[in-house]
């Protein structure tokens, strides 16, 4: 056997978890509410520590999304974000701050982009590896190929509705991460992460080895103070931006504070 | 007897040749499964499908009938024309086929509750009529701007008991409608089955709405046979999702000498930009969105565009992967109308035949009355009304630019102010 000399998204990972028991991923919808806001909002992720962010490539069918981040994907798109804009900025985060970055958006611009220049685009990007809500392993053999020449992982997604079997399945594909959405639904609701959410995270824990992150109405400090212990990496993506809107700077940068406070 | 669907089997991985498939969050790869496994079981029942046949009579007024047009082929002047009557059936389309069906597998199910997207209201009202029959809860989702176009159809939706809810996503429209369906799917799965409108989304939805609507097709086959001693030579549906033509394709896709054409909105014309031909206007793409690969009209990065068609139930970026396919391997031949042409066929069957055909089915006459005079007198085609104008007054009566009647709502407005 040899060992892979190349630092993997799990080895990145890994390395953040010997310092601290749970790691803080982030998301933003790029070019919402506007480049310049995104930028402001990187840089108070990186000041705060936070050691993951997904950057949504906005998309006019966000299927796996809920109110908030719909309207974020559709204003984006009016706003004029496209391939060229989203890739500056993820380049320009790559470089400039300390957190690893994801892709995250939906299959028909990875299709449109073909497997092979979206993993090459990432790379070149800086980026570490894509969530893909609405791409099931069954269909990602190819674009899993691309990734591993580029170093990048796929992001597979586990929930509770997944049985044994799918879940074992989903784990024999897992790399990097794994996305484990607390409840159904979709994106930007309250989960009450004592209902089941442990014994659906020992589930996932069966099927694969590489760190798990838990996401879907994580919003809270305390919401992620419940994950330690049981996940890896706490996902947070709609309270983030609601507190962006609803109090800018000071209030996102507030709340960043909090939900790292959450993780030590 | 169910219609031979050979040519509609999926391959593994629900495709059809490289369309179709299922591109659906995690959250629902189960329930699809369960959606999946629950059609097998019934198709393979022989009980189900004469369950469905017998609803379909006793219910909804099925079979519908094949019309001879006497005097629409002497006015064209060549094939002669014939009309499958999907507009004679409960709520006044072809709709209400696969709403029974898939209620009656939702039943098999144990389901409690339906929903579904509704463009202009013909799916939500035909969805809300089986609910109430078969007693289920139904909320049905409709995009704001088809709430705020069509209110008769939301008046009867509620009346039946349905709960309406306006979708202010994206266009506001019938694809946006998809999406709430399916973000709402993703959390009431366990009690809640996804009555799909057309021949589009995630597999099964495909096929098993093809093998719901097969009942046209088969019904049509054996009506022409009696009626005109012979298979037509050529078959016309409009192709919105293509659920009507899928249904009516389904019955001859074996008989090699019946060509199938498959009409799509030209709306103001395909230079315009604003029409919703995907595969008869040579530019729509091959694309992954709302479940399914099929060739949506979309921009280089994927971005879905706005279509616009003066039909409501043809205004869509997608079209079912079965048609898709069968376009590719030239089984059916697609051609565009555009709103003028389809104003003149709908007044043309109005006025010499008294039928009245909803502005979708307009698109196949239009198709018809372009390329009947041109075929033979001793050959057939036949045209499927896939629904009735009259039902759609306000729509219809705005096509035909009707200064009697926007008079009367005027006066009936005049009446409501207070």
């Amino acid at each position: 056997m040899t060992v892979d000399q190349r630092p993997t998204l799990e080895g990145r990972l890994r390395e953040r978890l010997a310092d601290k028991p749970l790691l803080l991923m982030t998301h933003l919808v790029v070019g919402y509410p506007s480049l310049e806001d995104n930028w402001v909002m990187l840089e108070a992720m990186d000041a705060a520590g936070v050691d993951l962010v997904e950057l949504q490539l906005p998309f006019s069918e966000p299927i796996a999304d809920g109110p908030a981040f719909v309207k974020a994907n559709h204003e984006a798109i009016a706003a004029g974000i496209g391939w060229e804009e989203y890739f500056d900025l993820t380049a320009r985060a790559s470089a400039a701050f300390s957190f690893e970055t994801l892709f995250m958006g939906y299959y028909n611009s990875v299709y449109r982009m073909g497997a092979e220049p979206f993993a090459g685009r990432l790379a070149e990007a800086g980026m570490r590896g894509f969530i893909v809500p609405d791409l099931p392993p069954e269909e990602a053999a190819e674009l899993r190929e691309h990734a591993r020449a580029n170093d990048l992982d796929q992001v597979q997604i586990m929930t509770p509705t997944s049985s044994p079997a799918r879940l074992a399945e989903i784990g024999r594909h897992a790399s990097g991460m794994v996305y484990c959405a607390a409840r159904t639904g979709v994106t930007g609701r309250q989960t009450d992460l004592s209902q089941g959410v442990p014994e659906f995270l020992a589930r996932c824990r069966e099927a694969t080895s590489v760190p798990l992150g838990v996401g879907f109405g994580i919003r809270t400090a305390d919401d992620v103070r419940a994950l330690r212990g049981l996940a890896d990496v706490a996902i947070v993506g709609t309270a983030g931006t609601q507190a962006w809107l609803d109090g800018g700077e000071p209030g996102y940068r507030e709340l960043l504070d909090a939900l790292v406070a959450g993780t030590r | 007897m169910t219609a031979q669907l050979s040519m509609w089997e999926p391959s593994p991985g629900g495709y059809f040749g490289e369309f179709g498939g299922s591109f659906v969050p995690e959250v629902l790869h189960e329930t699809l499964e369960e959606v999946r496994e629950a059609f097998e079981a019934a198709r393979r029942d022989p009980g189900f499908w004469r369950l469905y046949v017998d609803t379909m009579a006793e219910y909804a007024g099925r079979p519908t009938p094949v019309t001879f047009c006497p005097n629409l082929t002497r006015q064209l002047g060549g094939a002669q024309v014939y009309v499958k009557r999907e507009d004679l059936n409960h709520t006044g389309a072809h709709k209400a086929n696969n709403v029974m069906g898939q209620g009656l597998l939702a039943q098999r199910m144990g389901k409690k509750r339906v929903i579904a997207e509704t463009g202009a209201g013909q799916h939500g009202v035909a969805t809300a009529t089986m609910a109430a029959r078969l007693g289920f809860e139904c909320t049905i989702y409709m995009g704001a701007e088809d709430v705020e176009r069509q209110h008769p159809n939301v008046f009867w939706m509620e009346q039946l008991g349905a709960e309406v809810v306006a979708v202010t996503d994206g266009t506001r429209t019938l694809k946006d409608a998809i999406n709430a369906c399916l973000r709402d799917w993703a959390e009431s799965m366990a009690d809640t089955h996804y009555v799909m409108g057309t021949v589009c989304g995630p597999h099964p939805f495909p096929q098993m709405v093809t093998w719901f609507q097969s009942i046209i097709g088969t019904e049509a086959r054996a009506q022409m046979l009696d009626a005109a001693g012979a298979l037509p030579d050529a078959v016309y549906a409009c192709v919105g999702g293509g659920s009507n033509a899928s249904g009516i394709f389904a019955g001859f896709g074996e008989d090699a000498g019946v060509e199938l054409v498959g009409v799509e909105a030209g709306g103001k014309g395909i230079d315009t930009g604003q029409h919703a031909a995907r595969l008869a206007g040579g530019q729509g793409r091959t694309g992954v969105a709302q479940g399914y690969r099929t060739v949506f009209l979309q921009n280089d990065e994927g971005l879905m565009h706005d279509t616009y068609s003066c039909a409501a139930g043809l205004d869509y970026i997608g079209v079912g992967p079965i048609l898709a396919h069968l376009g590719q391997q030239g089984r059916i031949r697609f051609e565009s109308v555009t709103d003028a042409e389809v104003v003149d066929a709908l007044r043309l069957a109005m006025r010499t035949e008294g039928i009245i055909p909803a502005l979708e089915s307009a698109h196949a006459f239009a198709a018809a009355v372009r390329e009947a005079p041109h075929l033979s007198p001793d050959q057939r085609i036949l045209v499927n009304q896939s629904g009735r104008g009259d039902k759609d007054i306000f729509t219809v009566a705005d096509a035909l630019d009707d200064e009697g009647w926007r008079e009367f709502i005027r006066q009936r407005a005049a009446g409501y102010a207070r």
